[in-house]
């Protein structure tokens, strides 16, 4: 007799297509084996086996409850207390999910933002300077230094130059949320990781943080989880489609959105469900 | 044209809905009425009597409130009665000020652990513990007291056992429920992405607590503090059996005093109304309640304040 999950793996044996980045020549930063993911009892994340190339940007994108945010959050171990993960992730040759890793040396290599923008009851330099603090950086200079050059890189430096003093809940939306990538990008990791980062976001806010994002590829990989295709198809190089907890087709996002080789996919992309 | 009037009749007639709104709202407002009155006639009775030492007895307020001897039935060598309540009033603080400093890590460390450290075994431990510790009568904990922290006071720094300090003890433990589910509550009440942006940025727990938590919560931590230390200033029962009664400037921790309520419960039985002992115990009770009104009023600035 078949269970649910046999159908689900049959079906995702038929039509997988997940493309080996590391076969097509991308340097891979993070990547991931036998990924599977439990809350209690229930199993959220089948498998998740996927590449990053190293400063691109890669969307995960697939309806509610696909697993993606999932998948995400157990990239720099956000789930350690609340799932249980098993499987390798791979960072630079270093399997970081297991219990030997320092999961805070580790989050500062590997930083998050979340979708609601979550700047701490503090000043704007206070919010970015948080995270240098806790690491013993305590020289004003470079700490001045450093929160400038990344409220620049998150563009947010011209509007708050003047306020960093000032309560960082008094910006708007958008501002709060490029203060989240600013504080983020502080500690100087390697690479980004953002769950659906635009989603409480006005189309003005929105674009700007594309803008901001697409600057920061140059410095950072970035893992983007979004509802919005169109901003996947803007912004990133790679995109990744889950359903039902597995990724079923990834590929360079051009091939994705105008070639997708599975029948889900096409649908999903094309607006026909999800 | 007919259907017209039939509609306007239907919309303006009393319905039933109407009229249960109407009496449900007179009802309210009755409660509410019942209970201001009920407040400002407390206020205003202990105020008209407090008062009576100042106006009918022509007690200086200024002496009041800075005299040391408390003796109501003796006149001094100018013929004017002494009711100088400063060693009440500073027993009061001093008992109320060393109970919530030594209250204050506890119910904080407690909160902590139930709110962060283990949440499970928290929901399921402090609830019941905390229902617990409130609802024991203040009498049991004077007698406990009594039998047991007043000998254990006598032994370890000699005297009688009997003072602030034993009063100290008592309502330690008497405010900590009040002070630890405050304290809990206002942990709680910090949204749960401050502690993930905490975590995310590669704090560890500790830090994200200390840092991120008890920061957010420090308002809500402030009030549950002075909640209890208006609870404290205002417990007579448990601390009149072990604090001595005796109306003296506190010389040490140990040596036996007084608290304006200790005094109050102690003394109010034995006077007549209407005359000077039984006035300057009724202005005893005014500065009680206008101290409650301040910690009241402080509550509330500090609620106010952490909502900016």
């Amino acid at each position: 007799m078949l269970t649910s999950n046999d159908v689900r793996n049959e079906s995702a044996m038929q039509e997988r297509h997940v493309t080996q980045l590391s076969a097509v020549g991308e340097e891979i930063i993070l990547s991931t084996r036998n990924l599977h993911v439990f809350y209690g009892q229930h199993e959220a994340l089948f498998e998740g086996d996927l590449e990053f190339a190293n400063h691109k940007i890669t969307a995960l994108i697939g309806p509610s409850g696909s697993g993606k945010s999932t998948f995400l959050r157990s990239l720099n171990r956000m789930n350690d207390r609340i799932a249980t993960v098993t499987g390798e992730i791979m960072y630079r040759g270093v399997d970081v999910n297991q219990p030997a890793i320092d999961v805070y040396e580790m989050r500062r290599r590997v930083g998050m933002v979340f979708q609601r923008p979550n700047p701490f009851a503090k000043s704007i330099y206070d919010n970015i300077a948080f995270a240098l603090q806790l690491r013993g950086v305590t020289d004003r200079h470079q700490l001045d230094e450093i929160v400038e050059t990344s409220l620049k890189q998150a563009a947010l430096w011209e509007q708050v130059k003047d306020d960093l003093n000032k309560s960082a809940l008094a910006l708007s939306g958008g501002q709060a949320q490029r203060l989240c990538i600013a504080r983020a990008i502080a500690v100087k990791p390697d690479i980004l990781l953002l769950d659906e980062p635009a989603s409480a976001l006005d189309p003005v806010s929105t674009s700007q943080l594309e803008d901001t994002l697409l600057d920061l590829k140059q410095k950072y990989t970035i893992i983007i989880v979004t509802h919005n295709m169109q901003q996947a198809a803007r912004i990133s190089d790679y995109t990744a489609f889950f359903n039902a907890g597995r990724v079923l087709e990834y590929d360079t996002t051009s091939q994705i959105f105008t070639n997708p080789q599975v029948k889900i996919t096409s649908d999903y992309v094309s607006g026909n469900f999800g | 044209m007919k259907s017209t009037q039939q509609l306007e009749r239907q919309l303006k007639r009393h319905s039933k809905a109407a009229r249960l709104e109407n009496w449900g709202r007179f009802i309210s407002f009755s409660a509410l009425l019942l209970i201001v009155a009920v407040v400002v006639g407390i206020i205003g009775f202990v105020a008209s009597k407090g008062i009576a030492t100042f106006t009918t007895n022509h007690v200086s307020l200024w002496d009041f409130l800075t005299e040391k001897t408390w003796n109501p039935n003796i006149k001094d060598a100018h013929g004017n009665p002494e009711v100088g309540a400063l060693p009440m009033i500073v027993g009061s603080f001093l008992i109320t000020i060393l109970s919530a400093i030594v209250a204050t890590p506890f119910a904080i460390g407690t909160a902590v652990f139930m709110n962060e450290i283990s949440p499970n075994r928290g929901a399921k431990i402090l609830q019941p513990v905390t229902e617990l510790l409130v609802g024991i009568p203040s009498v049991v904990y004077g007698f406990i007291g009594l039998s047991v922290v007043v000998p254990a006071t006598r032994a370890i720094f000699g005297g009688s056992g009997f003072g602030i300090l034993s009063g100290t003890c008592v309502l330690f433990v008497m405010i900590l429920p009040t002070v630890t589910s405050m304290s809990a509550d206002a942990l709680k009440s910090v949204p749960r992405y401050y502690r993930e942006a905490s975590l995310a940025l590669g704090a560890t727990q500790w830090q994200t607590i200390y840092k991120v938590v008890l920061r957010a919560a420090t308002p809500g931590l402030m009030t549950a503090v002075v909640f209890g230390m208006a609870r404290a200033f205002g417990e007579a029962l448990a601390v009149q059996m072990v604090i001595g009664n005796a109306a003296l400037m506190p010389s040490s921790l140990v040596a036996p005093s007084s608290t304006l309520t200790s005094v109050l419960t102690t003394g109010i039985g034995n006077t007549v109304m209407g005359s000077l002992q039984n006035n300057a115990l009724w202005s005893l009770a005014l500065v009680l309640l206008l101290m409650s009104l301040v910690f009241n009023l402080i509550i509330r600035l500090i609620g106010r304040k952490g909502r900016m």
